[in-house]
């Protein structure tokens, strides 16, 4: 994964939950970073939008932590389906 | 303090254009949902949802009246004036001068806006109809029933999304139990398949990309309905004196607030608006039978409803049955309480349980008999209607046979 696309997903991130961007690590939790349901619908949102990428409903429930939302996205970019990257 | 009766009851939704075809439809446990027909849903991520197939206002309006009803408020005034016609009510000067109209909806005429601003904001037009404000408000079903009926009594919306309904009822109920007024419709109605309106849905990742399977392991979702359904209460000491069928007694109204989170339900606030409703009613557990549920078919609403059901009742949550009716008709949002509240008097009045459509696998985190599929024969007295919205405002209402 590009370090260029991590730092804008991590970005993406932190803006959506209003949090401050050094808090939001690649491997941070979404209990560290009160994440919950509905953020995380707002936080998809926000990288499609970022992204000009549609993320599926079925890919969407199977995300569970940031690694998977950044590579998620990497895949949909390189033309591929999110849910290949999540169960990857 | 007076109890009350059931005497009218009246329905459209995708189940039928009246209570018997609805009825019909529950104890078949046939599901209304098919493809989207009203809205274009080649760039939604789900087409299905459960609509009144075909609808057209000219069987129920002429086109003049019908170009300042949008369709959430003709449905409501089509389900009021087959509960009216049903309970046979004669209305006299004084009775319309007092009696109550409480409705519930959720989106209002959303739909109406919605094909409004498509003009302004992407057709560049710079004008909207001027019927768009009356259109869209949501008590625009309250007040053309009031035109309808010439009911001049209080008469007012309720809006709390999935549970509107269930609030308006339980609002009616009370009014006619403290003898505020005589007589009181209530219900509610929704018609919310407009393109803009399933987009913000579709946002929610919320809908199913089928269909609607409550209780089930496998459940992927809800599946928004449409329609309307209408109660008519009255005292039940004024009910019998006059003849009136009497379809059953509606007994409780409990509410709560979850104070939680603005989508996530809390089976606390379930439990508790449960429990408000037994105490209301002046039952324990022991007596219900039937509970028609929330059941959205939700990854998150199903088991906190199970574990909250759980709370209340108990080890008699395994001697009766709970069963979602949205699987047939949809989640039709602030009528939902209402159809569910005739699913749960037919219930008693009828002796059966409607069936959970759609079922197909168990979900050890929703552990209740969910009567999957078929419906079943069983002589209950008392059922519970449960309705727990977005928004964490919960409603439910208990019925018992008459």
């Amino acid at each position: 994964m590009s370090d260029e696309l991590t730092q804008k997903v991590l970005t993406v991130i932190a803006d959506t939950q209003r949090i401050p961007r050094e808090k939001v690590t690649i491997d941070s939790s979404f209990e560290e970073l009160g994440i919950d349901s509905m953020d995380g619908v707002n936080i998809l949102f926000a990288l499609e939008n970022e992204f000009n990428i549609t993320i599926p409903d079925d890919a969407a429930k199977q995300i569970r932590t940031i690694r998977q939302m950044a590579e998620g996205v990497e895949s949909l970019l390189a033309g591929g389906t999110a849910g290949a990257a999540v169960s990857s | 303090m007076h109890r009350v009766a059931v005497t009218g009851i009246g329905s459209i939704s995708a189940l039928g254009r009246n209570s018997a075809e609805f009825r019909e439809a529950l104890h078949d446990g046939r599901s209304g949902i098919g493809t989207i027909q009203s809205a274009d849903c080649t760039s939604l991520r789900f087409k299905n949802g459960a609509e009144v197939a075909n609808y057209d206002h000219r069987p129920y309006f002429d086109d003049k009246r019908a170009d300042f009803i949008d369709r959430f408020a003709q449905f409501a005034v089509i389900a009021a004036r087959e509960a009216v016609a049903d309970a046979g009510i004669e209305w006299t000067s004084q009775l319309r001068e007092a009696s109550a109209i409480i409705t519930g909806s959720c989106v209002g005429g959303q739909s109406t806006e919605d094909a409004g601003f498509w003009n302004v904001y992407k057709l560049g037009v710079n004008r909207v109809h001027p019927l768009t404000i009356p259109k869209t408000m949501a008590n625009a079903g309250a007040s053309h029933i009031s035109m309808e009926f010439g009911i001049t009594g209080p008469s007012y919306t309720v809006s709390t999304a999935c549970s509107s309904a269930s609030h308006a009822i339980g609002q009616a109920f009370w009014m006619v139990r403290s003898g505020v007024v005589p007589l009181a419709l209530t219900g509610g109605s929704e018609a919310p398949f407009s393109f803009g309106i399933l987009k913000a849905w579709e946002a929610l990742r919320v809908v199913s990309p089928d269909t609607c399977r409550p209780f089930s392991k496998d459940r992927s979702g809800m599946v928004l309905g449409e329609g309307g359904a209408m109660l008519v209460l009255e005292p039940l000491e004024a009910a019998r004196a006059r003849g009136a069928t009497i379809h059953a007694e509606i007994v409780g109204f409990g509410m709560s607030s979850d104070a939680c989170h603005i989508t996530q339900p809390s089976a606390d606030g379930a439990a508790r608006a449960m429990r408000a409703t037994l105490c209301d009613a002046k039952i324990t557990p022991e007596h219900i039978g039937y509970i028609n549920a929330h059941g959205t078919g939700t990854q998150a609403n199903d088991p906190t409803e199970t574990s909250a059901i759980r709370a209340v009742f108990g080890a008699h949550a395994d001697r009766f049955a709970v069963s979602s009716t949205k699987s047939m008709h949809g989640h039709a949002l602030g009528a939902a309480g209402a159809l569910e509240a005739i699913a749960a008097i037919f219930a008693l009045r009828d002796g059966f349980f409607p069936p959970t459509a759609n079922f197909t696998v168990p979900d050890p985190a929703c552990d209740l008999d969910v009567v999957p599929n078929t419906a079943r024969d069983a002589e209950i007295e008392y059922a519970l209607s449960n309705s727990l919205a977005f928004g964490g405002l919960n409603a439910v209402l208990a019925f018992r046979k008459y």
